[in-house]
């Protein structure tokens, strides 16, 4: 991949992070970590735990044991909203957007920017034209060219509405970003601007983490790759050091990597 | 373009363009072409009465009928928005002035507290809807629809089917039965209603809550919107609505009726889907709903005047609401 921008010390790092749902192991002791303006790949086989790991990081769930340390220190993540509260997004795949609301809304949906005046601000008083202008802005940084104002989202090709559900994301200085499957429900064409935005996050010093089962977006777009097998961490490879082949190889279990 | 002083070139150079632009307007704007079938029925009735449509006293009572449906609907469209129904507003309708009224005459509560009472009741009748819809996930089409039967119910074991008078002057004038003008003030409470019901859902952080509710109801709870507290808000306005609404129309007629907005709940949803609220939520106008309200008003009222009986009405409202879903579907589905 191009040049390192990336941050020496990891911003998310996990440690022997486990879940047991009953007595199923659906993840069992595994580490990961994550450094600014790097782009890491999470791998594995349905049922692999990928869901489940993402699920403890972004507060759906509770991990039964293992720590979770955002910026070197460790924090409790109980709800979406403490993950929230610690800068971790995460863009789920059914992309949470509003199909009727346009760009500038859902950007700032249930954040909205109030009007300066104090009693039209009390009154919930919405400044629709600094939320436009900011979502203008927002969609400037990520090079996302979309109407930010006017247009039902609905209106949008997938890729355009990707784009807004991970601008949405970022757009409020998260510095962690985990995306689940972006390109899963897209074409060519708009999984390569998905792509394309992924790697403008990176450059901006964004931590990604990115689930997904496409090897080719993950060599274009990822650094490293982790890969879990039936709940375990079964590799953690630099992408430039290996091939889409071995990372098959990998979440099948045909060749067992160092981990 | 063609600056607007280069008129008859244009007419010209590009003839048919003000029709169809004027299509294009009516098609975007559904609140100008409910407004315009509206004019098209005032022309219909007026020749057909032989000019007994457009006198002063007609059009107070067409404009007593809007206000009395346009108060409704505009709390109606924010409900429907987040993709609920309330069927039980005619009962609470016509129970709160019943039960203002019956207070005064009873234990000689002034009305002024006995229309706090009316509207808590209102409050109360939107919680139960609410929080059954929300809590026991019954569609809010049934809830309702029992509630109705129970409130409808209450209403005429406590008239004993009778009817009792208003006679406070201060209370009917500004209860709905004055005029300001030309004006009647049951419409000037509309407008007040309209204004402000506009503005919420398009101008707040509280109408976006409810967009998102009724849109994405996912997405909103992931936003972080608490959407049951969303969805029994609306529940709770709508009872307001209703129960002030059948108390400024009580104050219109100087009296208390069981009867009172029996044949108004299929109106009120008429008025709101002719206006262009989405049957499935996420979407709808406030304006038109108000502007919808006009049109039945005038309907309903024309009808009258050319004879038809309250029957007749009865089969053009359901026709016309069929029309109105009709229409609403297919755009949806385009």
């Amino acid at each position: 991949m191009t040049a390192e921008i990336t941050t020496d010390s990891p911003v998310l790092e996990v440690r022997g992070l486990s879940k047991h749902f009953g007595p199923v192991e659906a993840l069992s002791g595994v580490d990961l970590s994550v450094r600014g303006g790097e782009v890491l790949a999470l791998l594995g086989d349905n049922g692999a735990g990928k869901t489940t790991l993402t699920r403890c990081i972004s507060g759906l769930y509770r991990a039964t044991a293992g720590t979770i340390l955002v910026d070197g220190k460790e924090v409790q993540i109980a709800t979406p909203q403490d993950a929230r509260d610690c800068g971790i997004e995460t863009v789920h795949q059914g992309l949470a957007l509003v199909g009727k609301l346009d760009v500038a809304a859902n950007l700032f949906l249930h954040r909205e920017m109030f009007h300066p005046n104090p009693l039209l601000r009390a009154l919930g008083w919405l400044d629709k034209r600094a939320m436009a202008d900011e979502a203008t802005r927002i969609l400037e940084r990520l090079k996302v060219r979309v109407p930010p104002s006017g247009v039902p989202i609905e209106r949008l090709s997938g890729g355009q509405r990707q784009a807004v559900a991970i601008g949405r994301a970022v757009g409020w200085g998260k510095h962690i970003v985990i995306l689940d499957e972006p390109t899963a429900a897209l074409g060519v064409e708009q999984s390569r601007h998905v792509n394309e935005l992924i790697l403008t996050l990176r450059s901006q010093g964004v931590a990604v983490l990115l689930i997904s089962h496409n090897m080719q977006h993950v060599i274009e777009t990822c650094d490293r790759a982790v890969v879990l097998r039936h709940g375990r961490k079964v590799g953690d490879v630099r992408i430039p050091d290996v091939t889409a082949r071995d990372l098959v190889d990998l979440i099948t279990g045909a060749v067992r990597a160092a981990a | 373009m063609v600056s607007s002083n280069d008129a008859g070139r244009a007419g010209v150079a590009m003839p048919g363009t003000v029709p169809a632009k004027a299509l294009v307007l009516l098609s975007r704007y559904r609140e100008v072409s409910i407004a315009v079938v509206a004019i098209v029925l005032v022309v219909y009735f007026q020749l057909g009465s032989d000019g007994g449509f457009l006198t002063a006293q007609f059009q107070s009572v067409v404009l007593r009928d809007t206000g009395r449906l346009g108060l409704i609907a505009v709390a109606e469209v924010l409900l429907m928005i987040t993709g609920e129904i309330d069927l039980s507003l005619s009962g609470t309708f016509s129970l709160a002035p019943y039960i203002m009224v019956l207070m005064s005459i009873a234990w000689g509560v002034p009305l002024a507290i006995g229309a706090v009472v009316g509207i808590a009741l209102g409050v109360l009748v939107g919680l139960v809807n609410g929080l059954l819809t929300v809590t026991l996930r019954i569609p809010a089409l049934l809830v309702t629809l029992g509630t109705m039967g129970i409130i409808t119910g209450l209403a005429r074991v406590l008239t004993n089917l009778e009817s009792v008078p208003i006679t406070s002057d201060p209370y009917t004038f500004v209860f709905g039965s004055g005029d300001i003008g030309p004006v009647s003030v049951l419409f000037v409470w509309t407008l007040a209603a309209l204004v402000i019901g506009h503005l919420a859902l398009n101008n707040t952080a509280y109408g976006r809550r409810v967009l998102a509710t009724g849109g994405e109801v996912q997405a909103a709870r992931a936003a972080g919107i608490s959407t049951m507290r969303v969805t029994v808000g609306v529940f709770v306005v709508t009872g307001m609505a209703a129960a002030l609404a059948g108390m400024l129309y009580a104050g219109r007629l100087h009296g208390a009726r069981y009867t009172l907005g029996e044949t108004d709940v299929l109106t009120v949803i008429a008025a709101v889907v002719i206006g262009g609220t989405s049957l499935f939520g996420g979407k709808g106008s406030v304006l038109g709903a108000v502007v919808g309200s006009w049109l039945l008003g005038v309907l309903n009222n024309g009808l009258i005047l050319m004879g038809f009986s309250v029957s007749d009405q009865m089969i053009a409202r359901g026709v016309i609401l069929i029309l109105a879903v009709a229409i609403s579907l297919r755009e949806t589905r385009q």
